[in-house]
């Protein structure tokens, strides 16, 4: 009998250790391609605080660059940003983020107000599939998940990624159980430029009221930095279009003056920033290049510094040495990809 | 819900922890709990049809058996006073009133699975017969069959029939025969279980028993991994080539012909592998539905390992009673003297015909079925009647009788003529199944075999080598388990063989399984008959 | 009992009914063989053969007809 139990737990073990196997196998690395994939993930690596962390879709993630907050204003900052990040996301992030730190500031992208449901089963992968496991991550999931998808295979990943048997390949293996850092700060880095040259007007809308599923989630993000004694910032990034429309416009301004939080349109300040959809872009207007991007942070560098509680930290630890070792990864990026746009494009 | 989701899993999982924690006396009501609630998922509205049937049955065979015994009594107790004609006359008049109770809840019964499952196609029928003479149309009744009907229609009224002849004795328990009538594992999809065979496990108390509970976990295993990985990978492609029979003829049909033989058996043998297996970890023995059919020799054998409860219910309840009634004998008397070898068999030929009609009337109602269940008929009749021919040739050959390859071309020959006649269920169309047949013959370029037209139906040569492994692995399993089961034989060994196959099974499962996004879960064939 | 073996004699010349006891279990008589039985049994000792009694216990062999005939002739 004794016998029996010890083969039937040996088996067990045996099981579990395989289908933990796989799972770490099976799971998109995000490495070679769609590293937007890998933002989420790269936040828990993060060795020292950060008094400003970004959280909203692809309109922060592309569009500031907390280097050059850091190496000019000494801001140390950090971007949980995702792609099509729905405002839930954002809100359980949020909540996550608050579990291991407590920033001074917390800027959210107003973009996602205008998703009221879940939008597509792949988005929501990306965005949770790289969160630890926690109270949070099931929130998330449990807000996130179309009808054709199933809650367990958030936990089991396998049971969602199993059919990539057929493509596997040795990146799976390589990352395993490591991944190399795809951002910097959970920015990612883009120096291609791709000029906006006609960028359409949005068509009138039957219907310009935020969904009601979003205020909640708002205000939530609202009360929830109020308890934290965070600083929240609302911001709608400068990308010309998913258009944004006077309507929404008007929405967020009075939320904004109703709950007593700075709102910031980047869209109307652009000249200001000197900011040219020419050369700052590297996919017609969409998002901001490398160098958009820094503009665009030089100019919030200058608000949070005159506006928010945040302090210079440069020369203080372990702050310096974490960003001297970032600056210096960032700076060979934007060397390394320079250097191939330039390859690429060898008329410019 | 089906038995490859995790609804099913989590459900089965709670019912059999509860199972056998609580005491053992109330087994059986737990599982009639379990049952009616699985079936609840169905619809609620689904309750009220087995409801019906559970009460109706039930009540009858509880009349049937007190009138019997009060008959008996009194027989008893005036044998001596009668003659041996009075006796045979009173036995004669008891039956028939017996008989009475017996045709009226059948009648109920039966009408109602007539209604629910055949209303469309008569007024299809009727329909098209009016519209010859120009006149107005019926409107179709939409009608949602409730789960499981076919199936439980017929175990219940199997029993009913036995407790006429006599052969059990009726369940006093409204509940227990409740339990009868709806135990879940074969709810969906059979088999179609007798009340003798299973009540001698269905209501005892069950205690633990790990190496029975193993071996049913490893035949549900066993069951998931050939629905999941074999079954509905090759779903995809049939549903390519049978979507447009047009570009798909020839040896195309050959390829559906194969494919859906391996489909449909890894499917509807996965499923009740699944319904044995889960039966078995709760201490119940449910029979057996198929025994190795594509290793049949003709079409008659074929029939007696394929779907065999099916088959067993029809030769029973209705082929010997029809061959053994009046007109029938009638029949016979007749032809006998008149005909020769072949008058002898004109009656049973007849029954036969009959048989199969219904057969395949209870499969579907469409023509499509009628004409698979004629043609199977036929094909029996027709290798019946070949017999003597046979026997010449074999005298003339001696050697061939017996010999493996010979029984090689009598295995295949009858695996693609059932085949043949299967594919009518595929493309659902009489007249299409035969021109898709005959394309065979007529468009016949075998050269779509190996000029990749096969990675374009749907799956990559990645999954056609799965499917193929799994098919593989399913013969070979097939073979090893002639004799006793490869689990048990496994185990025999080692129990660590035993283990690491379980293991291994579950993570070629999750793997390789058609599931999830990206995988539509198609039900069991089954489900619709 | 010498009739009902010539019955079953003609249906199977070839079989040794007086000693076999495994005539429905090893599948010598198939289902047509059982009805044409019942038919000429029907006929020859004016009994009816009810659909309850083509049981595999009372063809298995020529003895246990002959005792399934006698008893449905008892009434």
């Amino acid at each position: 009998m004794k016998k029996t139990i010890g083969t039937a737990v040996l088996w067990c073990g045996i099981l579990c250790a395989a289908l933990w196997l796989l799972n770490a196998l099976f799971l998109p690395k995000y490495m070679s391609r769609v590293p937007e994939g890998a933002l989420i993930a790269e936040y828990y690596k993060e060795t020292a605080g950060h008094d400003v962390v970004f959280i909203g879709d692809c309109e922060v993630y592309e569009n500031f660059s907390p280097d050059l907050l850091w190496r000019e204003y000494g801001i140390p900052s950090y971007i949980r940003g995702s792609a099509q990040q729905l405002i839930w996301q954002s809100y359980y992030l949020m909540e996550e983020t608050l579990k291991y730190e407590t920033p001074k500031v917390v800027v959210f992208n107003v973009l996602s107000m205008k998703y009221g449901e879940p939008q597509s089963e792949a988005y929501n992968r990306l965005n949770l599939d790289g969160m630890r496991f926690s109270r949070q991550k099931l929130a998330a999931v449990r807000a996130s998940i179309t009808q054709e998808e199933s809650f367990l295979s958030y936990l089991f990943p396998l049971l969602r990624f199993h059919d990539r048997w057929g493509e596997l390949t040795g990146e799976d293996v390589t990352y395993l159980f490591h991944r190399d850092i795809v951002s910097d700060s959970g920015y990612l880095m883009n120096v291609q430029v791709r000029p906006a040259e006609d960028v359409p007007q949005g068509r009138p809308l039957a219907n310009y009221e935020f969904d009601p599923v979003c205020w909640d989630y708002l205000d939530k993000m609202a009360d929830l930095c109020q308890e934290n004694g965070v600083q929240l910032v609302l911001i709608k990034a400068p990308s010309l279009y998913p258009y944004w429309y006077d309507q929404w416009e008007e929405q967020i301004e009075a939320y904004a003056a109703q709950r007593n939080l700075p709102y910031l349109n980047f869209l109307a300040r652009t000249e200001e920033m000197g900011i040219d959809f020419s050369t700052d872009t590297y996919d017609s207007g969409l998002h901001l290049n490398l160098y958009g991007a820094e503009k665009l942070s030089r100019w919030f560098g200058d608000w949070l510094t005159q506006n928010c509680p945040v302090e210079d930290r440069r020369g203080q630890e372990p702050y310096e040495s974490v960003w001297q070792e970032k600056s210096a990864a960032y700076a060979a990026r934007k060397a390394r990809l320079e250097a191939e746009w330039s390859g690429s494009n060898p008329a410019e | 819900m089906s038995f490859a989701s995790t609804q099913f899993l989590v459900f089965f999982a709670a019912l059999f922890l509860l199972y056998y924690t609580i005491p053992q006396r109330h087994q059986w009501k737990l599982l009639l709990a379990g049952s009616l609630i699985f079936y609840w998922f169905a619809g609620w509205w689904c309750l009220i049809y087995i409801g019906v049937t559970t009460v109706t049955v039930c009540l009858t065979a509880r009349k049937i058996d007190s009138l019997a015994q009060a008959q008996e009594a009194w027989f008893q107790a005036h044998r001596d006073t009668l003659s041996k004609e009075e006796r045979k006359a009173q036995k004669a008049r008891d039956k028939s009133l017996r008989f009475r109770w017996l045709l009226a809840c059948l009648l109920l019964n039966f009408g109602i699975l007539a209604v629910v499952k055949y209303t469309n196609f008569v007024l299809g029928n009727v329909n098209a017969v009016l519209a010859l003479f120009g006149s107005g149309q019926l409107p179709a009744v939409s009608m949602v069959l409730p789960m499981g009907i076919s199936f439980y229609t017929f175990q219940t009224t199997g029993y009913l029939i036995d407790v006429y002849w006599r052969k059990v004795p009726a369940q006093r328990s409204l509940g227990k025969f409740a339990l009868f009538a709806t135990f879940f594992p074969q709810l969906i999809q059979g088999p179609i279980s007798r009340y003798g065979d299973l009540s001698r496990t269905l209501y005892g108390e069950h205690p633990w028993n790990a190496q029975q509970i193993a071996m049913g976990a490893e035949r549900v295993l066993w069951g998931l991994a050939k629905k999941l990985i074999v079954a509905d990978r090759l779903a995809i492609p049939l549903r390519t080539l049978v979507s447009s029979p047009e570009e798909y003829s020839g040896v195309y049909v050959l390829a559906v012909i194969f494919l859906y033989a391996v489909q449909l058996y890894a499917d509807f043998t996965g499923g009740i592998d699944i319904t044995i297996g889960a039966a078995q970890m709760l201490g119940v023995q449910v029979t057996e539905n198929f025994v190795r059919p594509f290793f049949s020799k003709n079409a008659a054998e074929y029939w007696r390992r394929w779907h065999i409860t099916m088959g067993t219910w029809f030769r029973d309840y209705l082929f010997y009673p029809m061959s053994v009634s009046k007109p029938i004998l009638k029949l016979h008397q007749r032809c006998r003297n008149r005909f020769g070898r072949f008058g002898k068999h004109v009656s049973v030929h007849t029954c036969s015909l009959i048989l199969w009609f219904v057969t395949g009337v209870w499969h579907g109602a469409s023509w499509n079925f009628i004409v698979w269940g004629l043609l199977n008929g036929i094909v029996i009749i027709v290798s019946q009647e070949m017999e003597p021919l046979y026997d010449k040739f074999h005298a003339r050959f001696p050697s061939l009788k017996g010999s493996w390859g010979w029984d090689l071309v009598q295995v295949l020959r009858t695996f693609w003529l059932m085949g043949a006649i299967r594919v009518l269920d595929v493309y659902r169309d009489v007249p299409l199944t035969f021109r898709q047949l005959g394309s065979v013959v007529t468009g016949f370029r075998p050269q779509v075999l190996w000029d990749g037209s096969f990675l374009e139906l749907g799956i990559g040569a990645g999954d056609w080598l799965v499917a193929a492994a799994g098919g593989g692995a399913m013969l070979v399993c097939s073979l090893l388990g002639r004799r006793k089961p490869v689990r048990e034989r496994l185990l025999d060994h080692s129990p660590h063989l035993a283990w690491g196959g379980c293991v291994l099974l579950v993570l070629l499962t999750l793997i390789f399984g058609v599931y999830g996004i990206g995988f539509d879960a198609t039900q069991f064939i089954y489900n619709q008959f | 009992m010498e009739e009902l073996l010539s019955i079953l004699r003609e249906i199977h010349p070839d079989v040794d009914f007086e000693t076999c006891t495994t005539l429905i279990d090893d599948q010598i008589l198939d289902s047509i063989d059982i009805v044409t039985l019942v038919a000429e049994i029907g006929d020859a000792f004016d009994v009816e053969v009810p659909p309850e009694a083509l049981v595999p216990e009372n063809f298995n062999s020529a003895k246990a007809l002959w005792a399934m005939i006698q008893q449905l002739d008892e009434g």
